[in-house]
């Protein structure tokens, strides 16, 4: 192990190091911390000044209902959930699909396939703006939740697709030449032999992309107007922009727009890290 | 089975040359669809002059100018101030990279409650940008954010003014970093590295549990020890974490939008403007859209990062040359 475990340094550097460790946590959150504080004083605090002190009154129920009261934030989420989960859904179908088709067979075009979806993961989102807006508009798909899904299902099948492929290139190929040695169909093959396999995989591209989209701002601007499909990212914005001086209201808002990647985030941490370093590394 | 072995279909008899096309042809659609083919069509519409509407016949009303957006580009102010903020935070980005080593090998313990402390490190990363940049713009503000705070603290009193009320009497005016065009794009780029350092950082611990203990040994044995031993043991074998961290830091940097629109909207006066936001500005905005001058600079935004796609497919080809 690098560097050499606490343990064995001198009873002097173990103690400094166990007490460096909250210190630096606390520096290194202390933008969370203060926002998190922020989001449960009352508004009395945030107009007479007292914006780090010890908050004069506690109102976290309060302050997190009246986000909901007195703002579209609960539709907002809803739009948030509509566009995520179907979103995942897709992505993942289709790139199960494809990183077996690209993994499994040795084609002449399984290779350049394969860059092409990897190439298309990073591009610049600008380059896809004018015209997949302009696609959005003339299907009248612009402003719609399915217009979100849609697009951000085909653009997450690159990274998906890099990643499944990987995956199932890395398992054993014998399992598959004996079940097609016993004349089991192509099709049969994939479900009933490599599906229960991937799992693995899926769950860590289900945690990701679950993130990902959640999080996605950029489209959510560039390809919905008015509330009614609105996700949290741009809804935020928004009520930025109502809540003026209203500290505490946003940052309550903005606290509750992060919690559910959050939640996945802890929930499943082991899948989430696989995913990030794109299963190159057995975490 | 049997029964699927005796009928010969033209199916059953090609499935090894069809299969494949079968599994890659719905991905392939959408994909296609919507991101190849948009690239294309964003490099034409870089030669029209078109404001994104169609006539009464559903014709569009785009009018061909050749390379008249791009000789526009080069007499832009605004184009030369996108990519000069570009580069900046290519290159201030490239930070989180070794702060995200020198936290994963603070990190790399097994003192209790270890698990903890590491995923509460990772947790920017998870929060969305926007989020990230309402807190950070919060932060810097000089009225009421925690640099104003400290600010007021060490070079301000408070006095009490003819009306009556409280206010603050400051030697020094606390700094306004977002609105001050000299330092919006390096208080943006600080706040982007808050989340940027967690990632590189989860990616070097994943790579120091993947390192070899027995090479370790061997070269305490040998006598290596501290930064001797990391330059010359452990960064070799943490390459493949060195190389995604760099890939998405460079991604990250380029990309960056979210923040910017947030937190200055390319302000003051455009002067924390990068490509990404420009672009956004110029082809959507409230005084018509300019989509073939948008597509131009996507063009430009889409030929720099160009520039890493081939280099990061150039050692994915030649890694699985050598499988």
């Amino acid at each position: 192990m690098y560097p050499s475990p606490i343990e064995k340094a001198s009873p002097f550097k173990r103690i400094a190091y166990k007490m460096v460790l909250p210190v630096a946590l606390f520096v290194w959150l202390l933008p969370l911390l203060a926002i998190f504080m922020t989001s449960i004083r009352p508004a009395a605090d945030i107009n007479t000044g007292n914006m780090f002190g010890w908050p004069s009154a506690f109102n976290l129920v309060e302050n997190y209902t009246a986000v909901f009261t007195e703002s579209q934030a609960a539709s907002y989420f809803w739009n948030s959930i509509k566009v995520t989960v179907p979103t995942v859904v897709m992505a993942l179908v289709l790139s199960c699909l494809a990183g077996y088709g690209l993994a499994i067979y040795r084609f002449k075009f399984a290779l350049p396939l394969f860059f092409l979806f990897i190439a298309g993961n990073f591009v610049p989102f600008q380059i896809l703006m004018v015209p997949v807006r302009d696609l959005s508009v003339r299907t009248g798909l612009y402003d719609t939740v399915t217009g979100l899904v849609l697009f951000h299902a085909a653009f997450q099948t690159g990274f998906c697709t890099l990643f499944m492929r990987n995956f199932i290139r890395g398992l054993p190929h014998e399992l598959i030449e004996s079940a097609r040695i016993e004349g089991v169909g192509e099709l049969r093959i994939f479900w009933y032999v490599v599906l229960p396999l991937v799992r693995p995989a899926i769950a860590a591209l289900a945690v990701l992309i679950f993130t990902f989209i959640w999080n996605d701002f950029f489209w959510a601007t560039v390809l919905t107007q008015g509330e009614a499909s609105k996700p949290i990212t741009a809804g935020i914005r928004a009520l930025n922009g109502q809540f003026v001086s209203q500290w505490h209201l946003v940052s309550a808002a903005s606290l509750m727009a992060a919690l559910p990647p959050v939640l996945m985030f802890f929930a499943m941490q082991k899948h989430f890290i696989a995913g990030l370093t794109l299963g190159a590394t057995k975490g | 089975m049997s029964q699927f072995q005796n009928s010969q279909s033209w199916y059953k008899r090609n499935q090894l040359q069809i299969a494949p096309w079968l599994f890659v042809a719905p991905a392939l659609f959408f994909f296609s669809i919507y991101v190849i083919i948009p690239i294309f069509q964003s490099i034409s519409i870089s030669f029209y002059e078109w404001n994104g509407l169609y006539n009464a016949a559903g014709e569009s009303t785009a009018k061909w100018v050749g390379f008249d957006n791009y000789v526009k580009l080069m007499d832009d102010d605004n184009f030369y101030t996108s990519l000069k903020n570009n580069l900046i935070w290519l290159l201030l980005f490239m930070a989180a990279v070794p702060i995200g080593l020198a936290l994963a090998l603070f990190l790399n313990q097994t003192v209790t409650g270890m698990r903890f402390y590491k995923s509460m490190f990772f947790f920017p990363f998870v929060i969305s940008q926007v989020v990230v940049g309402l807190i950070f713009g919060w932060f810097y503000n000089p009225e009421f954010g925690v640099v104003g705070s400290i600010w007021k603290a060490l070079y301000c009193e408070e006095v009490t003014n003819i009306m009556g009320n409280l206010t603050s009497k400051c030697s020094v005016q606390p700094p306004n970093i977002l609105g001050d065009e000299n330092w919006a794009t390096y208080g943006i780029i600080f706040a982007g590295l808050w989340p940027q350092v967690a990632y590189c950082m989860i990616l070097y611990l994943t790579g120091l549990n993947n390192v070899s203990p027995d090479q370790i040994e061997a070269a305490r044995l040998d006598g290596a020890r501290g930064f001797k031993m990391l330059r010359y043991v452990i960064l070799p074998q943490l390459a493949p974490a060195t190389f995604l961290a760099v890939v998405v830091t460079v991604i990250g940097a380029l990309r960056s939008f979210d923040m910017i629109a947030i937190m200055t909207r390319g302000g003051p006066y455009g002067s924390s403007n990068v490509l990404a936001y420009y672009m956004y500005e110029t082809a959507i905005s409230e005084y018509g859209d300019r989509y073939g001058y948008g597509s131009a600079i996507a063009t430009v935004l889409f030929l720099i990062m160009l520039v890493y796609i081939s280099y990061f497919l150039f050692k994915m080809y030649r890694d699985e040359r050598g499988q």
